[in-house]
């Protein structure tokens, strides 16, 4: 077993779960607050990785070429857009909902999934977008001797890292720290208790849907980077797996959603190295269902209490 | 109990024979013809070229008059590219729309189930896409097709590994498709024939971006080709992946890749160049379809991919329709088995199995431009 082709499969599974986790954010959010599954949080992904192909072809048709500002620009750009997305749907699809039955939150879900999908596909067409390399390069670790023997990080995957840890940090910060982040956890614990305490669980709501299409958004912005090319079907695949990532954690866990999504990346990523690729899925779901059996909370939600 | 079966057999009798009456009042108009294909969903960029390819088929033949004085009417049916989707398509075909002939469908793992419905239905089906050997070797017998087969590319693919690339070792990879799966299994065999046994043949998953896991593995190895049985967004992102991470292997496909689609998902042109692929010989150089292809380009679209092979299908259908003077299945098959089709593509005939006669496999040869050009025996 060569070393650096081994530190190689744990960079590319860092990098994966790293994204994974970014979404798993907005699925384990909203399950707090809401107690459904946003099934359309995938779609907000697709529109933020389309968000920033268009601002990236805005900003330097305005002249701005140097590396730096054209991502913060865009970063910028792209999370104003998705964040508004995310608002949007919340106050159209899950509001005029609120004290339904959680089934029919479900299916409007699913609803704005496909609309948000046509949507894109009919204004935007059905062709593959790309955009050309931004950063283009990459940091490379020389191990020893030999022509192959070194490991890469490309910057544009050391960004989606290092983007991933400071934001989630943050993320944490604002929500343990904050009277902002104390409504959150307010409302997740008991929505009707929260709201006699003069807490409006409503913009509460709002926020989290904000601030899970944001994160949602980064993910985007650095997937687009890094992978050079979307089309409007790129929602579902992630979507599933940045599910997965916030069932393995622990749906409802900030922690937990960045901790699944590395493991989830990880074990992709070495399965499919030295085992095959054909079956990662396979791997992957069955170890979440072995994390179920034991801990069916995932590993580190809490165990739900049932309110009487 | 006996004198219950007959009832119900005369019920069904008179029932059928209304159904019928009103086919026969429709198809007075126009005769109905579908193209099916994905026209939605991540092949989208292939259902455009077939609608494009169909509906200036239809369009030029209605202007010359139409077929046995009466107009050809496009019905667009979407399959997604998704086998249950293919299959109630199919039956509203048969059964709402009452179409006499489908073009379509596209993917392989598509048009096998949709074909048996047709096929029950006594519909003549012409896919101008589908290559899987199993589409016409289950000798159904209104099924036909105006591209070649998998087993036939496969071979100018391995031939083309073994004696022009020399490649040593081999990496075999598809999407788990039926139509990826079975061309790279066509290629394999034949390569494994030729005495060259690959080193990796796996599987990756169709939609996803991120392929690194695969290519760290493939640079490990020590690979010099690699052969990808798929379409043009993942065979994109995985050259990109390869070289990215350094692998400079020679990158080999087949028609899956065949669009522009595949330049955008590669991310850009310098990594498509030296991109080899087997397609069928473009079309569009065939001095047949000059005027047709002009027609194309002056209306703003590249007739790239199987845009001709959907016009040369409804050509087909047309000729079956005017020859055979019927609209059943059987009869049109019949006539397409024993005539000669002058199409778009060039003349075009098929054998007892609906298989072309002559399959004409070439290899390309991505350039720096983002572009084909086919590569000189």
């Amino acid at each position: 077993m060569d070393m650096h082709i081994l530190l190689q499969q744990l960079v590319n599974g860092l990098v994966l779960g790293a994204l994974y986790g970014l979404i798993a954010v907005g699925y384990t959010m909203v399950y707090g607050v809401l107690g459904m599954i946003n099934f359309a949080h995938g779609e907000v992904y697709m529109i933020s990785a389309y968000a920033t192909g268009i601002a990236l072809g805005v900003l330097s048709f305005l002249g701005v070429h140097s590396v730096v500002p054209l991502l913060l620009l865009t970063v910028v750009c792209v999370v104003v857009v998705t964040g508004t997305y995310g608002w949007v749907i919340e106050r159209v699809a899950y509001r005029p909902l609120r004290g339904a039955p959680k089934l029919s939150l479900l299916i409007s879900a699913i609803g704005v999934s496909l609309f948000l999908q046509a949507y894109v596909q009919l204004s935007q067409g059905p062709n593959p977008q790309g955009i050309q390399p931004v950063l283009p390069g990459a940091f490379r670790l020389v191990l020893g001797a030999g022509e192959d023997n070194f490991v890469q990080v490309t910057y544009a995957q050391s960004l989606i890292v290092v983007f991933a840890l400071v934001s989630m940090a943050f993320l944490s910060w604002v929500i343990g720290h904050t009277s902002m982040g104390r409504a959150c956890r307010a409302t997740q614990q008991d929505p009707r208790m929260a709201t006699l305490l003069g807490i409006n669980t409503d913009r509460v709501i709002s926020t989290v849907f904000v601030i899970g299409a944001v994160m949602a958004s980064i993910a985007g912005v650095l997937v687009t980077i890094n992978y050079g090319s979307f089309d409007f079907s790129i929602g579902f695949v992630v979507g599933v797996k940045a599910f997965t990532a916030a069932v393995l954690g622990g749906i409802g866990s900030l922690p937990g959603a960045l901790v699944g999504g590395l493991l989830l990346g990880l074990l992709e990523s070495v399965f499919s190295g030295y085992v095959s690729s054909d079956y990662k899925d396979v791997f992957a779901f069955t170890v979440l269902i072995m994390v179920l059996v034991f801990r069916p909370s995932g590993l580190f939600g809490k165990p739900a209490v049932e309110k009487v | 109990m006996k004198l219950l079966t007959t009832r119900r057999t005369a019920m069904c009798l008179a029932l059928a024979s209304a159904a019928m009456w009103s086919a026969v009042a429709m198809a007075q108009a126009t005769y109905k013809v579908a193209i099916a294909g994905p026209m939605t969903g991540g092949n989208a960029s292939f259902g455009e070229q077939l609608r494009r390819g169909a509906q200036t088929a239809v369009d030029d033949i209605n202007g010359a008059g139409g077929v046995n004085g009466k107009k050809l009417e496009l019905v667009i049916a979407d399959d997604a590219c998704e086998p249950k989707q293919a299959v109630s398509v199919a039956s509203r075909l048969v059964e709402q729309d009452k179409v006499v002939a489908v073009a379509g469908h596209f993917c392989s793992s598509s048009t096998i189930p949709a074909s048996e419905a047709y096929a029950e239905a006594n519909i003549l089906m012409v896919t101008p896409g589908s290559t899987n050997p199993k589409v016409t070797d289950r000798k159904l017998p209104t099924i036909f097709r105006t591209c070649g087969r998998d087993d036939q590319q496969g071979k100018v693919a391995a031939d083309f590994i073994v004696e022009k690339l020399k490649g040593k070792k081999v990496a075999i990879i598809h999407d788990k498709d039926t139509y990826g799966k079975g061309i790279a299994d066509a290629t394999k065999s034949v390569l494994n024939q030729r005495g060259v046994k690959e080193v990796i043949y796996e599987g990756l998953t169709r939609g996803e971006k991120d392929f690194n896991a695969l290519v760290t593995k493939i640079k490990g190895a020590g690979v010099d080709v690699v052969y990808f049985g798929g379409l043009s967004a993942e065979a994109g992102t995985l050259v990109r992946q390869l070289r990215e991470q350094g692998v400079q292997a020679t990158f080999m496909s087949a028609d899956g890749i065949a669009d522009k689609a595949f330049v955008t998902s590669a991310g850009g042109n310098a990594n498509v160049k030296g991109v080899v692929m087997t397609f069928g010989d473009d079309p569009r150089s065939n001095p047949a379809g000059q005027t047709v292809v002009a027609g194309f380009r002056k209306a703003g679209f590249e007739p790239e991919g199987y845009t001709l092979y959907a016009y040369a299908t409804i050509q087909t259908i047309a000729a079956a329709l005017k020859g055979s003077k019927t609209t059943g299945g059987a009869d049109l098959a019949k006539w397409l088995k024993s005539n000669t089709v002058p199409t778009v593509m060039g003349s075009k005939s098929w054998d007892a199995n609906g298989d072309l006669k002559v399959a004409d496999y070439v290899v390309y040869e991505w350039k720096a431009d983002g572009d084909y050009a086919k590569l000189a025996r």
